[in-house]
């Protein structure tokens, strides 16, 4: 594959999709990067599971407040109408089908939606964290990947492989060649990168892309 | 009534070995440091209490706090979430090693089942790992056409607990994100020590501002010099 989207580009064309006034919680890493690309005028705020509703940027370093982290055990500052709840309260927003959309990686998303994005097998510590809970309930639960494993194989498959996350959880896959929706158990098609043929994107997708309607061009900026 | 105890040894001195210990805090935000190592001072000085199961979120950072009691050797056992941390060696070389296990629960799973047990409801149906192998043995059932895990409580015989205000009564504020799980733990447990930034008279809380009523805390102790768990590993303090 000759060219795709840089991390940057898929967490800008994720952020393109997010309203004004959303809630949405950014799971940890590579998705954090999306809460850069808002665009003007838009301002969502931002849910992170251990108990802070509309917070800010990292502060500046030595300004950290320990006990003002994120759910990445991150420093953060507030915006103003930021708010502080408890754990249950916390996951009472996610379950609850509080938030608009949920935003995570993942290392397999199945085309009936099934995610994989906590467990890469038996070795070592498992951890899973809120991944578990994270893909219940948001009205959308997106992906932001790589089209491809780093050794080539394809992310978007027939069935995942590795540990589940959750079962037919996902709406919506970023990838760097392709935006796809799930329904009804299938790839929907929707954008894929201008100059990049529907054969080729096919050909390293581990399952059907299926085309309902005008595929657009997956433009982003340079970033 | 006044729940205040004189000093943290005092506030820690009867907790016996082979307990459920819930441990309030996210990482270090809201961790009661200064509680744990007096609870270490007490093992190393008597050797009680050994052979604990710690709840908490996290399995400990660096040499300090939940770290530190595992590398003491007091702990046998972790219910969390994420055993996973900046710097997870005191947990992970006890879990290869065989010498602690592990009950992994989903962040907010943790948090309804503790929520749970506080409220006195046995068990609850969530979607949460529904499918995935951390369903694997238990009940599930359908609702509306979808299908949910059933989860048991979850309740301690102690909680150790970070407050910033507390009244002689217990009732307590927290700081910021310290909040997470203390409010569910200090119901979810027997007996709830907390340590507060500052100890107030009654009335020194507006009620509007409470945050746990002082009807699910026993003990209270004040330390105005409360340290942070993150603090103390970039100084790289070691504390077992």
């Amino acid at each position: 594959m000759s060219q795709k989207l840089s991390n940057a580009q898929i967490a800008w064309r994720a952020a393109q999709d997010i309203t004004d006034g959303a809630y949405v919680n950014l799971g940890i890493g590579f998705p954090e990067m999306v809460a850069k690309f808002q665009p003007p005028g838009r301002q969502a705020i931002f849910h992170t599971e251990n108990g802070v509703l509309n917070f800010g940027e990292a502060p500046a370093d030595g300004e950290e407040d320990w006990d003002l982290i994120n759910a990445g055990k991150k420093a953060i500052t507030l915006k103003p109408g930021a708010a502080f709840f408890h754990h249950a309260d916390s996951f009472a927003m996610v379950r609850g089908g509080h938030l608009d959309v949920a935003i995570l990686g993942a290392y397999e998303v199945a085309e009936n939606g099934d995610l994989a994005n906590w467990s890469t097998g038996p070795k070592g510590v498992p951890a899973v964290g809120g991944a578990m809970d994270l893909v219940h309930g948001a009205k959308r639960v997106a992906v932001i990947t790589d089209h491809m494993t780093k050794d080539g194989r394809p992310k978007l498959v027939k069935h995942c492989t590795l540990p589940l996350t959750g079962v037919g959880c996902v709406t919506r896959v970023y990838t760097s060649l392709a935006v796809i929706d799930i329904e009804d158990a299938r790839f929907v098609l929707r954008e894929k990168l201008p100059g990049l043929s529907l054969t080729d994107l096919q050909a390293v997708t581990g399952a059907e892309l299926v085309v309902t309607g005008d595929i657009a061009d997956l433009n982003c900026p340079e970033i | 009534m006044d729940k205040t105890v004189a000093d943290l040894a005092t506030a820690v001195a009867d907790i016996e070995s082979g307990i459920a210990l819930m441990v309030g805090g996210f990482g270090g935000s809201g961790a009661p440091i200064e509680l744990i190592h007096a609870l270490i001072d007490r093992f190393k000085a008597t050797g009680t209490p050994g052979n604990l199961t710690v709840i908490n979120n996290n399995a400990g950072n660096g040499r300090v706090g939940i770290a530190a009691m595992i590398d003491a050797g007091m702990v046998a056992r972790m219910i969390c979430s994420f055993p996973r941390s900046a710097d997870p060696r005191a947990f992970t070389e006890k879990y290869l090693a065989g010498e602690i296990e592990l009950e992994l629960v989903p962040q907010g799973t943790l948090a309804e089942r503790i929520r749970a047990g506080g409220a006195g409801i046995p068990a609850f149906y969530t979607p949460t790992s529904y499918g995935t192998n951390l369903a694997d043995g238990k009940p599930t059932a359908e609702f509306d056409g979808h299908v949910y895990v059933q989860e048991r409580w979850l309740k301690a015989d102690v909680a150790l607990i970070k407050a910033e205000l507390a009244d002689p009564l217990g009732n307590l504020t927290y700081r910021k994100a310290a909040r997470n799980f203390s409010p569910l733990m200090a119901a979810a447990a027997t007996t709830t020590i907390v340590q507060a930034s500052r100890i107030v008279e009654l009335g020194g809380i507006d009620p509007e501002h409470v945050v746990t009523p002082g009807i699910f805390v026993d003990r209270i102790v004040e330390v105005a010099d409360a340290r942070q768990e993150e603090a103390l590993m970039r100084e790289g303090v070691a504390y077992a």
